[in-house]
């Protein structure tokens, strides 16, 4: 027992097993439902979209870092995860470099500007949909139905009047490429809710917000939930860890607000749909939540006996 | 029956089956102790023996120099070799008594009680007192001090603290187990000198044959399930698990009307008001994946921890690290060399592969830190100060009521070593409010 080589390291001394690209994985494993089912409704558009914008996000954040001499960090699966999260919110149709250069501005603009992981205001993957949404309007509202390649309204643009409600559960309506089958976009989030990553105060803030909205408005509240980007946005954008609040009642705060915001554009602005910049300008406000909402700490605020 | 329990915390792997079942075995004292004179919080024992003294067991070797303070006995009779700075569980160096061990076990005369109950308040404290009783679940505070709050505090309840909550070590849980009827009679004499009404006994339910054995002997003293969670055993953490109250920020529990006092501490109190004997030996789990034969062993104070090691059978592969207490909050030790100590809870030996500390990611926000935080602060902002050296910012948040349980630390995904940061935040917190004061 002599000459024992020890490590002397401050407590604690044991870890949680769960990991950073362990995070990643597991949003990724939480897409592939939502990426069936584009599959199956838009054929090789799918996989062409998906694969181009998973590879470009990763590709850009790999070339970012070794022209500014950083470590290249892409094993960490936060840029695939961005870029496949974008691939999932454009239509069918959108030409190939589109994709590439929606992927390339979200991961250049949206993340690595700021420090990269963990240091971004905005959501990486939606920073890339605005700069497409507001650069090529046509081919981002080119919504094709499934199994074809004629060109429709989305449900949101048309109304709850002559929307199927069982349509847009299942997914077999016009839309973005992930965003049209309710069912494949819960399976996601009900395993993420149960990985731990999914944070339901920011997703029960949003959809009950549209839904108590929907009350107000006299809209139907189911079409408003299942309709355009909601779900998707509720589940898998809104509930990004970097650039959603960390105290306990900023979340619900931060939820609150996108749905107020989406059911603000939809019902009194120009665009139909808004969840995007719901989510935007709640990331944008999320630094002063965390500072408006700090917790009490354990024993302030307590009478001393 | 329903749980009890605080907000936050951790449920790590507990691995406490490695010596849950094993009874606690005397082990006799080696050759040669080392005995510090620095076992608690607050001032050191000065000693009160030389080179070459001739010591019985139970005798005074160190005595309490100021109010927060213990007296230290010798665990065995022999000569004193030695009174110099040896090693520590600590990392430093603390002036010790070297005690050569004739293995006669020669006593002094103890002074037994045989209705302690009987006793009045004051005679109960001086008893603990003199038997140089500390906190043994591993801070260390003076027994006596603590139970003698200001004149004006009321304490309506006594916690007895058998909560456990540290992996691996199941010291107290074989302690409640084997030593039941003491733990009751020691939180009745704890309850009588601090004027506590209530006496309640809090322990996980990962140690229902505790619960059981305490039952019997328990009378009208509640036992109170919680939850078997990390840092149940927390004192903060415990008083509001079972009573519902909060300590003041930067006060004590006596402030919430409550005392809280671990279950070995309880046993030592029965021990030394009953018998009259001192503070010179406990319990201490030896365990984890490097140590050939995990168990729990009833050893006398300054025994070096190669000694219990070996008694465990050594090791079964070269240990990464060396612990003296749990995997949260234990202490990393550079050699086998320092002695058992009143707090000393559990010796755990992790391997290799256990030890290897990881490299730390950029922070995603996740928050888990902050929703596992007993003390509800944000961990990641108060890291983030403690980094860039924003000591100012580190108080507002809250840095100094940090009690370092270490959940931030272990729940991070991103491997950062958050509790390291927020450590040094606190001592320049500490350090910058000395020099203003001085």
């Amino acid at each position: 027992m002599e000459n024992l080589k020890l490590i002397i390291s401050p407590s604690p001394h044991v870890r949680d097993g769960d990991t950073t690209p362990r995070i990643m994985f597991d949003v990724l494993i939480s897409l592939l439902p939502a990426v069936a089912a584009a599959v199956y409704f838009f054929g090789f558009n799918a996989i062409r979209l998906v694969l181009l914008g998973g590879a470009a996000a990763v590709a850009t954040e790999a070339l970012f870092q070794k022209l500014r001499g950083k470590p290249i960090t892409i094993w960490d699966g936060s840029a695939l995860v961005t870029g496949i999260l974008l691939a999932l919110t454009v239509p069918p149709t959108l030409p190939s470099w589109m994709i590439i250069v929606g992927s390339a501005v979200g991961i250049a603009v949206g993340k690595q500007v700021f420090g990269g992981l963990g240091h971004n205001i905005f959501n990486p993957a939606l920073v890339g949909r605005a700069f497409l949404t507001a650069s090529f309007v046509g081919p981002m509202t080119a919504w094709t139905g499934p199994f074809d390649t004629i060109t429709r309204a989305t449900p949101l643009a048309v109304g709850a009047a002559r929307a199927s409600l069982p349509g847009l559960f299942f997914g077999s309506v016009a839309g973005s490429l992930g965003e049209t089958s309710a069912l494949a976009i819960l399976l996601g989030g009900i395993y993420l809710f149960y990985r731990g990553i999914l944070d339901h105060r920011i997703t029960l803030g949003v959809l009950g917000t549209v839904i108590a909205m929907s009350f107000l408005t006299g809209a139907n509240p189911i079409f408003e939930l299942l309709a355009g980007g909601l779900l998707f946005g509720a589940i898998f954008m809104a509930t990004d860890m970097v650039t959603s609040p960390y105290t306990p009642r900023g979340r619900w705060i931060f939820g609150i607000g996108i749905g107020f915001m989406v059911m603000l554009i939809r019902t009194w602005g120009s665009m139909p749909e808004g969840v995007t910049y719901a989510i935007l300008f709640m990331n944008a406000v999320t630094p002063l939540i965390n500072r408006w909402t700090r917790p009490r700490i354990y024993g302030q605020g307590v009478q001393r006996g | 029956m329903s749980l009890k329990t605080f907000f936050g915390g951790i449920h790590p792997k507990y691995a406490k089956e490695l010596t849950a079942a094993s009874p606690i075995e005397i082990l006799s004292a080696p050759e040669t102790v080392v005995v510090p004179m620095l076992q608690h919080i607050g001032a050191p024992a000065v000693p009160t023996v030389k080179r070459g003294d001739e010591v019985l067991a139970g005798q005074v070797i160190g005595e309490a120099s100021q109010p927060i303070s213990a007296p230290v006995h010798s665990p065995v009779s022999g000569k004193v070799v030695a009174v110099t700075d040896q090693p520590h569980v600590n990392g430093r160096s603390v002036l010790s008594v070297v005690i050569e061990n004739d293995g006669q076990n020669k006593w002094v005369d103890l002074e037994p009680h045989y209705d302690p109950v009987q006793l009045d308040r004051g005679a109960i404290l001086d008893k603990i007192r003199a038997a140089g009783i500390v906190g043994m679940g591993g801070a260390g505070f003076p027994t006596a001090a603590k139970l003698s709050p200001p004149k004006d505090a009321v304490i309506d309840v006594l916690i007895i603290n058998g909560s456990e909550c540290e992996p691996y070590l199941t010291s107290d849980h074989r302690l409640m187990l084997e030593y039941a009827g003491d733990l009751i009679l020691g939180a009745k004499l704890l309850a009588k000198a601090c004027g506590a009404k209530k006496i309640v006994i809090g322990v996980e339910d990962n140690k229902l044959d505790s619960v059981a054995e305490l039952k019997k002997h328990a009378g009208a003293i509640e036992i109170v399930l919680l939850d078997t969670k990390y840092p149940q055993g927390g004192e903060k953490q415990l008083i509001a698990a079972i009573t519902g109250r909060e300590v003041p920020s930067n006060g004590l529990p006596f402030q919430a009307g409550v005392i809280v006092q671990n279950a070995a501490t309880a046993v030592a109190v029965a021990q030394a008001v009953r018998d009259g004997k001192p503070l010179v030996d406990r319990i201490v789990t030896v365990t984890g994946s490097a140590i050939n034969e995990p168990r729990n062993f009833l050893v006398p104070i300054g025994t070096p921890i190669k000694h219990l090691v070996e008694a465990a059978g050594g090791f079964k592969e070269e240990p990464g690290k060396v612990l003296v207490g749990g995997p949260m909050m234990g202490l990393a030790q550079h050699g086998l060399e320092a002695p058992v100590t009143k707090t000393v809870n559990g010796i755990l030996a992790l391997s290799k592969a256990e030890a290897v500390v990881p490299e730390p990611m950029p922070c995603i926000k996740c928050a888990r830190c902050v929703d596992v935080c007993p003390a509800y602060l944000l961990p990641l902002r108060l890291e983030a100060f403690g980094m860039h050296e924003m000591w100012d910012e580190a108080k507002e948040y809250g840095a100094m009521d940090c009690i370092e349980c270490g959940c931030c630390t272990y729940i991070c995904p991103s491997k950062r070593p958050l509790l390291q940061y927020i450590r040094v935040a606190k001592n320049q917190i500490v350090a910058a409010s000395r020099k203003r004061t001085s």
